[in-house]
C-alpha cells in the first residue's frame, strides 16, 4: 500500500502557543487511520491543515501527493470532509443540501443527482430527503454530514470526531456505515477521544498529547505493548492507600497508575504473573481486559485532560 | 517524492476565481425558500416613505426649483433603500452565516476559497439591492415620477452601488465581535447615510462642513446619479460621481478581502 497522506515535522503555532509540534506520520491508501487524543491536544489543527484550511507554520505535509501549501483546491476537491460542528443549512432540504455542496465542487447536476441517490439510500435518508434539517434527530444529521462529505467521491474522507454528542444507538450506526465505506476502499482518517471508537474503526492510530505524537501502533499492539494482558482497577479509601501502594511498589512485574481515587495495577504478558494471585483487598476491586483507555493513563500518567 | 519547503510569503495575493458564482447561488438558493418573509421590509417600507414623506409631509414643501416634493425623493429612495438592503445582507445575514451557522467552514472545506466566498456574498449583497432596485423602480414608473427612459440605466448603476454599499457594510462585519455590535455600524455609518446623502433635501441645505462631510459620503454620489437618470438632466459630473464609487468599492473590497481572511484563516 502507498502513502496518501505524508506528514514531515509539521508544525503549527499561533502566535507563542504551539498547537502541533513537529509530528510526523504516513496514512496509507485504504485505510483508517486515527487520531485520538485529548481535547486541545493538537488533533483537530492537524486535520485542519490536511484540509487546507490552516496554513502549515513549519514542515512538510503532502495530501494524495499534492502539497499542502501549493495546490489546496485540488487537495480539497480530492477529500471528504466531515467537520465537528454541524454545518448544514438549516433553511434548505436533505437533497437541496446536497445539491449545493455538490456545485460547490463543480461537478455536473446529473452526476451529483446520482450521488445523491445513493448517499441518501447509503445513509437511509432517502425518506427523508424533502424535509427541512431541523426535523431531523443529531444522528441523522450527522449521517447527512458524513453523506454531504462523499458527494466528491472523495479518495480520502476526514472525520474530525464523528461519533461526538451522539447517542450510543446512533453511534453505533455510524461507526456501521463508516465500516462500510472502508470496505469499499475509502481512506478515512478521523480524530477520536473515545477509545472504542479508536478500537472499533482505525487500522492504525497515532496518540497525540501536548501537540506531540507519543504512540503509534495497531490499537492491539498499543494495548499490548502499553497495557498488558490483564488490569486491575482498585478502588480505594484514603486510609487503606499508603499500604497498598507500599505493597504494590515492591512487587516486580506489575505496572502502577494511579488516577485519582483509583489505582490501576497492569500485569505484563510476559511477566507469568496472574493478577488473581495478587490477591489486592479494597473496597472494589474489578479485574478486566485491557483497552485503549488504558493505554492512555499509561502514556500521559493522568488520563485525560480537558 | 521530493518537495521544498516553501517559506509562507508575508502577502499573498487574492485567490478569487469564478466559484464565487457558487457562494451566490447558495445564498439565492436560501432566498428561495425564504422570500416570503423576507420580502416584506423591502416591499412596504419605500411605500410607506413615498406616502409619509412625498405625499404627506411633501404637501406642506415648497422647493426652491419648483419641483414637486415626491419627484425629489423619489431617485433618492433609489439610493437609500437597495443601500438597506445590500447592508443588511452583508451585515446581518452574513455575520450570521459565518458565525451561527457556521456555513463558511462547511464552504471552505471545499475548493471554494475564503476570497470565492467573500466575493459571493458581496455579489449577493449587491443582488439584494438590484432586487430592491428594481422593485422601486416599478413603484415610482407606476406612480408617475420617472420623466425619462434614461431610468433603466438605474439597474446597472445599482449592480455598483450595491457591490459598493455590500463591501463596506462586510469590511465592518469582518471586524464585528457579536452580532448586536452591528448595530454601531448601522447607527453610526447606514442610518446618518440614509438621511443626510441629499436624499430627502438637498445638501446644500446643510451647513458648509456638513455638505464637505456629504460629499465623501458614498451615498450622495448614487443618489446624484439616480436623480440624473430618472430626470434624464445628465452632466458630466455624474461621471465623476461613478469614478468616485468606482474608487470606494476599490478600497473596501480590498478591504474585506484582506479583513476576512485576517479573521477566517487560523
Amino acid at each position: 500500500m502507498s502513502d496518501i497522506i505524508c506528514a514531515r515535522d509539521l508544525v503549527k503555532r499561533y502566535g507563542a502557543l504551539t498547537a502541533v509540534d513537529g509530528i510526523s506520520f504516513s496514512v496509507r491508501a485504504g485505510e483508517c487511520f486515527g487520531f485520538l487524543g485529548p481535547n486541545g491536544a493538537g488533533k483537530t489543527t492537524t486535520i485542519r491543515m490536511i484540509t487546507c484550511v490552516s496554513p502549515v507554520t513549519g514542515g512538510e505535509l503532502t495530501v494524495d501527493g499534492m502539497d499542502v501549501r501549493r495546490e489546496p483546491r485540488r487537495i480539497k476537491g480530492a477529500i471528504g470532509v466531515v467537520p465537528q460542528e454541524n454545518n448544514l443549512d438549516p433553511d434548505l432540504s436533505v437533497r437541496q443540501n446536497l445539491q449545493v455542496y455538490g456545485r460547490y465542487f463543480d461537478l455536473p447536476p446529473r452526476l451529483v443527482n446520482e450521488r445523491i441517490g445513493e448517499a441518501l439510500e447509503l445513509f437511509q435518508l432517502s425518506h427523508r430527503q424533502d424535509d427541512r434539517i431541523a426535523s431531523l434527530s443529531s444522528g441523522m444529521q450527522r449521517r447527512l454530514t458524513i453523506a454531504r462529505g462523499l458527494i466528491n467521491s472523495p479518495r480520502i474522507l476526514v472525520l474530525d470526531e464523528p461519533t461526538t454528542g451522539l447517542d450510543p444507538q446512533a453511534r453505533h450506526m455510524v461507526w456501521q456505515k463508516l465500516r462500510q465505506l472502508r470496505s469499499q476502499g475509502v481512506t478515512m482518517l478521523l480524530t477520536t477521544h473515545y477509545m472504542e471508537e479508536a478500537a472499533h474503526l482505525c487500522d492504525r492510530l497515532v496518540i497525540i498529547f501536548q501537540g506531540k505524537i507519543i504512540a503509534e501502533e495497531t490499537p492491539a499492539a498499543l494495548i499490548d505493548r502499553f497495557a498488558g494482558r490483564e488490569v486491575v482497577e482498585v478502588h480505594v479509601g484514603e486510609a487503606e492507600r499508603r499500604p497498598l501502594m507500599e505493597r504494590l511498589d515492591a512487587m516486580d512485574g506489575v505496572t502502577v497508575e494511579e488516577v485519582e481515587d483509583i489505582i490501576y495495577v497492569y500485569v505484563r504478558a510476559g511477566d507469568g504473573i496472574d493478577a488473581a494471585a495478587l490477591k489486592l483487598e479494597a473496597s472494589k476491586v474489578v479485574y478486566r481486559r485491557p483497552n485503549l483507555e488504558d493505554v492512555f493513563l499509561r502514556l500521559t500518567g493522568r488520563g485525560l485532560q480537558e | 517524492m521530493t518537495s521544498i519547503a516553501l517559506r509562507r510569503p508575508t502577502f499573498r495575493w487574492p485567490d478569487v476565481s469564478l466559484r464565487a458564482l457558487r457562494v451566490w447561488q447558495r445564498n439565492r438558493d436560501v432566498y428561495l425558500q425564504l422570500w416570503k418573509s423576507e420580502i416584506i421590509w423591502p416591499v412596504v417600507e419605500p411605500v410607506i416613505t413615498l406616502f409619509a414623506l412625498g405625499v404627506g409631509l411633501g404637501g406642506l414643501v415648497e422647493l426652491e426649483s419648483g419641483q414637486p416634493y415626491i419627484e425629489f425623493i423619489a431617485p433618492g429612495l433609489l439610493a437609500v433603500w437597495p443601500m438597506w438592503s445590500a447592508s443588511a445582507e452583508c451585515g446581518w445575514g452574513s455575520f450570521f452565516r459565518m458565525e451561527n451557522q457556521r456555513t463558511y467552514d462547511a464552504i471552505v472545506a471545499t475548493p471554494v476559497s475564503v476570497e470565492d466566498v467573500i466575493t459571493g456574498e458581496i455579489l449577493w449583497g449587491a443582488t439584494r439591492g438590484l432586487i430592491s432596485a428594481t422593485y422601486i423602480l416599478v413603484v415610482i414608473t407606476a406612480w408617475g415620477l420617472v420623466d425619462s427612459p434614461l431610468a433603466i440605466l438605474v439597474l446597472p448603476v445599482t449592480v455598483l452601488t450595491g457591490v459598493m454599499f455590500a463591501s463596506i457594510s462586510l469590511s465592518y462585519t469582518s471586524v464585528a465581535w457579536s452580532i448586536s455590535s452591528l448595530n454601531y455600524f448601522f447607527a453610526v455609518f447606514i442610518t446618518p447615510m440614509f438621511w443626510l446623502s441629499g436624499v430627502f433635501f438637498p445638501i446644500e441645505r446643510l451647513p458648509e462642513w456638513g455638505q464637505t462631510v456629504a460629499w465623501w459620503i458614498p451615498a450622495t454620489h448614487a443618489a446624484e446619479v439616480y436623480r440624473g437618470l430618472t430626470s434624464g438632466n445628465l452632466h458630466w459630473s455624474h461621471l465623476g460621481d461613478i469614478a468616485w464609487m468606482v474608487v470606494v468599492v476599490g478600497i473596501f473590497y480590498a478591504l474585506a478581502l484582506f479583513s476576512m481572511r485576517r479573521r477566517l484563516v487560523k
